[in-house]
């Protein structure tokens, strides 16, 4: 599904050259559950907006379902996100005064789906994220967890090959983080949804069947984790 | 994504900041209000000036000495080198064929004018009978100069309404006796008000033109040995003719001033067409000036509405990014922001014209001026309006488009 092949990425900040990627390869194959790992500056962010299609590689490979992304334009990297990726994000990114149906519709408006199959397919996810009741609701009348479920429904309503979160619980009380965890472990366990976590938080990465863990813009470590702990379950006290 | 879609995504940005949408269209509404009722205006007023001449009789040829000059033949009684005479007015009334139904020659020159105590300079109009027919004047009380007084030059005086209000005020002039450049006339008639327009007798005060030679104007209206006329009046009975008669009067009066075949016209002819089209053309002028001064308020209106998206652009960053992470291409960006400028434009647009419609009929309902709304000029103002927008829409609706949508997801 995802073949990451020595990856770079250099930022030009003024005359210096950051260099935010150096050479990270990993492949994630479809159906998998997987957190990707690292403090800030770990480059953790660089390679979600590069599986993202959000951005592209200084240099090196990515190919996403085949398709080699990195030479591609502005209006192929746009068809991709929205056709391929679902983003989950840690500040929901709702739309404003709009209702949560038409914000899971948005996906489908810019993929030329027509009005009628659109609005079908948005409360489908919604009522799949639990949300059946709350079609009507704007953003501001709606809970955090409420909104991230929201947010969820927008970024499977196209069916998406990868479902990519970026630190999806990190504005969320522990309870209702919990929740949105239980959320995507769902998705996966039943539906074969690839999910994709990015967090720097080690308790949600351990949701995942697998912890990629970069620093200083390569892959550090790429381990199974044979025993993820099921959302719900008591949280372990810290380890100091 | 459908226009319709973007129209409502538009119409839901806008209305999210209303008192600052309406802060931003308010330079166009100023704008397009100012063209529209302007033009009305123009428009009015050429319709009131087409109106007034063709009331003072449309088979009127008039002939004045001079070059013509266009553009500039309202100026009076302009210092000229040529004259008309007498004799001409002579030669035409015996010599012109083709249905004339009256050949009229006028003599004016201002005079203070006594009552009383009060004193004012006015026009004074040598003229003869026929002058009432030609000019179409209507008399408001007593009668009109007649050939008999001009036979026997009698000292009596016509009155133009403005004339009559200033020196008598409500009192009845008639029988009245006032000073001319200290001659004395006995008014015998007052004229109905024509309105300020071209050619109107109001400010005048009209004499037999015979009575005006002998008694008042003295040596200024003589030269060379001949009595001079500011205009010969020639009415025709029917508009087929008037070409024939015009070119006849060139020829006759060419004769008679002894010109040579290769010497320019001292002297020209104008049918009312000819002084609608130049009157025309002025006010046409004027509205074309007061348009382009309503033109620079909508550019500064549009400017208003492009800094105004520049700042939405800035602020909406993040949903730019999002709209970006979820598929939009650049087009599709630049066509939403683009379609919300232009909703702003056009909604400013038909406000504009509803404040410059109601304008123009205050204008009109309080007697003002009179204006008359074209749909021409509402057409006109909308696609301005439509225009303005899509050029200061551009750049705003440019700049959304080409943010990065990792850096737009992550602008605070």
């Amino acid at each position: 599904m995802i073949q990451m092949e020595e990856l770079t990425k250099i930022y030009q900040m003024g005359d210096n050259e950051v260099r935010a990627l150096n050479g990270a390869s990993f492949t994630i194959e479809k159906g998998e559950i997987v957190a990707i790992m690292g403090p800030s500056g770990s480059g953790k962010s660089t390679v979600m907006s590069i599986i993202g299609c959000l951005d592209v590689p200084s240099g090196g490979r990515y190919m996403l379902a085949g398709m080699a992304v990195e030479n591609m334009d502005d209006s192929q990297l746009a068809e991709i996100r929205g056709r391929k990726i679902g983003f989950v994000f840690q500040q929901f990114n709702l739309l404003a005064r709009t209702s949560a149906l038409e914000n899971v519709m948005l996906p489908l408006t810019y993929a030329g789906i027509s009005g009628r199959e659109r609005q079908a397919r948005a409360l489908k996810a919604l009522e799949r994220v639990g949300l059946s009741d709350r079609t009507h609701h704007a953003p501001n009348e709606l809970s955090g967890g409420q909104q991230q479920r929201v947010a969820i429904a927008r970024a499977i309503v196209n069916e998406p090959a990868i479902l990519l979160a970026d630190e999806p619980t990190g504005a969320l009380d522990s309870r209702t983080g919990v929740e949105i965890m239980d959320l995507f472990q769902s998705l996966h366990r039943e539906n074969g949804q690839t999910v994709i976590v990015v967090t720097h938080d080690s308790y949600v990465a351990r949701h995942t069947d697998r912890i990629i863990k970069l620093s200083d813009g390569m892959v550090v470590s790429d381990e199974p984790n044979p025993d993820p702990i099921r959302a719900g379950a008591p949280r372990p006290a810290e380890k100091l | 994504m459908l226009f319709s879609e973007n129209f409502r995504v538009a119409l839901r940005a806008l209305r999210a900041n209303k008192m600052r949408s309406m802060l931003t269209i308010l330079g166009i509404v100023i704008g397009v209000a100012t063209v529209v009722s302007l033009l009305a205006i123009g428009e009015g007023a050429t319709a009131d000036i087409t109106s007034q001449i063709q009331s003072g009789g449309s088979n009127l040829l008039v002939v004045s000495p001079g070059k013509q000059q266009k553009g500039a033949r309202f100026t009076g009684q302009s210092h000229q080198l040529s004259y008309l005479y007498y004799v001409d007015y002579q030669m035409l009334e015996r010599g012109l064929t083709g249905n004339i139904s009256a050949v009229v020659p006028i003599y004016q020159s201002s005079y203070t004018v006594k009552f009383g105590d009060d004193s004012f300079n006015a026009a004074t109009v040598g003229v003869l009978e026929d002058y009432q027919d030609v000019r179409s004047f209507e008399i408001a009380e007593g009668r009109f100069i007649t050939d008999g007084d001009n036979d026997s030059q009698a000292l009596v005086a016509v009155l133009g309404k403005t004339v009559a209000e200033e020196l008598f005020g409500v009192l009845s002039p008639l029988g009245k006796t006032l000073s001319i450049n200290g001659v004395k006339f006995q008014v015998v008639g007052v004229l109905e008000a024509k309105g300020a327009s071209f050619g109107s007798p109001d400010d005048s005060i009209l004499i037999p033109l015979e009575t005006g030679y002998n008694k008042l104007f003295g040596e200024t209206a003589i030269f060379n040995g001949k009595k001079v006329v500011n205009n010969i009046f020639v009415s025709v009975e029917t508009t087929e003719t008037m070409d024939t008669v015009s070119a006849q009067i060139e020829f006759m009066i060419r004769r008679s001033h002894s010109l040579e075949p290769s010497d320019e016209l001292d002297f020209y002819v104008q049918s009312q067409s000819d002084t609608l089209e130049t009157l025309n053309s002025v006010t046409q002028t004027l509205t074309i000036f007061l348009g382009a001064i309503a033109g620079i308020s909508l550019l500064v209106g549009g400017i208003g509405i492009m800094n105004i998206m520049l700042v939405s652009v800035t602020e909406r960053t993040k949903e730019i990014g999002l709209r970006k992470a979820v598929g939009a291409t650049k087009n599709q960006i630049l066509t939403q922001f683009l379609i919300e400028t232009v909703t702003l434009s056009l909604l400013g647009g038909v406000l504009g014209i509803l404040l410059g419609v109601l304008m123009a009929a205050v204008f009109t309902v309080t007697g003002l001026i009179t204006s008359v709304i074209t749909a021409d000029s509402v057409l006109m103002a909308f696609s301005f309006a439509l225009m303005i927008g899509i050029f200061f829409g551009i750049y705003p609706a440019f700049r959304a488009a080409e943010l990065h949508p990792m850096e737009a997801l992550r602008y605070e």
